[in-house]
């Protein structure tokens, strides 16, 4: 494994923006209304990207700017910052002894990015979206630090390249699959998308989406589909061996599983309808976390058993 | 390096701690007091303590994120539109807290403190691990068994409702 | 980097702290200010961890339970907010005298 300087976050935000685009593109072409040929739907995310840019920003009363702006550039700063800890194959821009805590840490400033967002736009809608946001992190969050908890106990280490080393025989999704599919369900959650789409969600005229514009809105879009590709390029390094693979150099199976698992997770997003916050509470606290605990407890008694 | 990162973060950590007594909104107050713990985390990783500065970051941003909802919920004018001074004793506080800073600056510049015992561990967090789960461990299964009971009693303290009587139960009203 | 100047700042945050808690009238603001004295007590902690006795994992252990004990702090004082305005309609400590003698 080895560590560049600084610079080598560029080449991180690079493939982070390129698979959030193929993202972005894919979700554009399984939606229907996106356009009569297939090349003007997947086209969409670039005529929207055009479109935004173009647009002029739309202004609210007292709204709170500052804090507005720093809740908008929120998720996209935070999948930024989840990447750089994650390997790309056998590099890795920042090699963090504690990367899974960071990981973690990093998606709870979402919890005050999304609120930021709600609150700092000063209308009521989008309000409404950072309360839910807040409610439903409050249901995936516990079962998200257990479900990383699993791969760090098995691998002995909170670096990410020990974690995916310690896969060189076995994927650890063989033997922790309830942590994988929580961890991709925590996935679709923090970037809002799926059956975790509430705190945008169309009933509230898009919660935190609904006053932003311009480029503040592109923003935001951005960085939910760039939360999606960092889950999924995270969720290749802890649980389907990183870049381990047959023939193909490392770098490009990390990133062909990476774009497999963010394909997945964008074909399930409109297949499942909305969870309403106290759903999620439940199907969370009394499914997926007793769950979890089973899985960690699990593979802390293999890992002891092989010693 | 070192030192200029030290300096700048504690001048962040103070500053922000200073704004959260000083912003009208109260929304600014508590992400002044989530960067005031950013940067003491910020200063935990200077001294090679990356698991606790981490956690510090993790555990005080979803704390101060939570303290958002019930700032806007208790206060009259969260928002601070509206500016009003909802202090007491200001003057008596001031020479408090003042008092208070010059003791503790004189003892932590005066005190002849010893010199370093041992050098510390490749991995911190190795040994703060072992700790934890060898020589320490009744620390921590007293911790557990507190933060058992105060899940516990905040919940019979704040919920207004029964075992059975959920939010979305059909028999309420 | 020296001892001093970590307690040095450990100081500062305290007292900050300190004033808000003894100035602030609204509950939640006088727990912000609990908050950030708590906060000093971590920087103090780490310090004299890193600069008096690295080997003993002491230090460690005194920041991990004083993260512990903040969020205590945080859970149980929201808890009591919350019973004391449901009860009484009090959201300021001049309001609550229940305990005054």
């Amino acid at each position: 494994m080895t560590t560049g300087a600084w610079w080598g976050v560029l080449p991180a935000a690079g493939v982070l923006l390129g698979v959030a685009l193929a993202a972005a593109a894919l979700a554009g072409l399984l939606d229907p209304a996106g356009g009569s040929t297939l090349a003007r739907r997947a086209g969409r995310p670039v005529w929207e990207t055009a479109r935004l840019l173009r647009q002029r920003r739309r202004g609210v009363v007292a709204a709170d700017t500052l804090l507005w702006r720093l809740g908008l550039a929120g998720p996209l700063v935070v999948a930024l910052l989840m990447v750089v800890v994650v390997p790309l194959g056998d590099r890795v821009a920042a090699d963090l002894p504690v990367g899974v805590v960071w990981f973690n840490a990093m998606d709870v400033l979402l919890w005050a990015a999304v609120w930021l967002a709600g609150w700092g736009s000063n209308s009521a809608y989008g309000l409404v979206g950072g309360y839910r946001f807040l409610a439903q992190a409050l249901g995936y969050e516990l079962p998200l630090m257990f479900a990383l908890t699993a791969p760090a106990v098995a691998a002995g280490s909170l670096r990410i390249a020990d974690v995916v080393a310690a896969q060189r025989e076995l994927w650890f999704v063989v033997w922790m699959p309830v942590a994988f599919l929580v961890f991709l369900g925590a996935v679709l959650a923090f970037s809002m998308s799926g059956p975790f789409a509430y705190p945008d969600g169309r009933d509230v005229a898009g919660g935190v989406l609904t006053e932003p514009s311009g480029v503040d809105r592109l923003i935001l879009l951005a960085g939910r589909y760039a939360l999606l590709a960092a889950g999924a390029a995270t969720a290749v390094a802890l649980f389907l061996g990183g870049g381990s693979g047959p023939l193909l150099p490392a770098w490009l199976w990390s990133l062909v599983k990476t774009l497999a698992v963010v394909a997945a997770l964008v074909a399930l997003r409109g297949r499942v309808p909305v969870l309403r916050a106290d759903r999620v509470m439940r199907v969370a606290w009394l499914g997926a976390l007793p769950a979890t605990l089973a899985q960690v407890l699990a593979v802390a008694m293999l890992a002891v058993g092989r010693g | 390096m070192a030192v200029v990162a030290f300096v700048v973060l504690a001048f962040v950590a103070v500053a922000s701690g200073v704004a959260v007594f000083t912003v009208d909104s109260m929304a600014r107050a508590t992400f002044a007091l989530a960067l005031s713990f950013v940067a003491v985390g910020g200063e935990l990783l200077l001294l090679d303590l990356g698991y606790l500065g981490v956690v510090t970051v993790l555990m005080m941003v979803m704390e101060m994120a939570l303290m958002a909802v019930f700032m806007v919920m208790f206060m009259m004018n969260p928002a601070g539109l509206m500016p009003m001074s909802m202090l007491h004793n200001r003057r008596g506080s001031l020479a408090v807290s003042v008092g208070v800073f010059v003791v503790l600056a004189a003892g932590s510049v005066f005190v002849p403190w010893p010199t370093r015992r041992g050098e510390p561990p490749a991995d911190p967090t190795r040994a703060l691990g072992e700790a934890i789960m060898g020589s320490k461990m009744l620390v921590m299964m007293a911790v557990s068994a507190v933060l058992f009971a105060t899940m516990v009693a905040a919940l019979v303290l704040a919920t207004a409702r029964g075992r059975y009587d959920r939010a979305d139960s059909p028999e309420r009203p | 980097m020296t001892l001093p100047m970590f307690l040095l700042l450990a100081s500062a945050l305290f007292s900050v702290g300190l004033y808000g808690a003894l100035s602030q009238q609204a509950v939640v603001m006088v727990m912000m200010g609990l908050e950030l004295m708590i906060n000093g007590v971590t920087v103090a902690a780490a310090a004299l961890w890193w600069f008096l006795a690295p080997q003993q994992p002491d230090g460690q252990v005194l920041v991990l339970v004083v993260i512990a004990a903040m969020t205590v702090e945080m859970a149980m004082g929201f808890a009591v907010v919350t019973l004391l305005f449901r009860s009484s309609d009090a959201d300021m400590t001049d309001m609550a005298g229940e305990l005054r003698g």
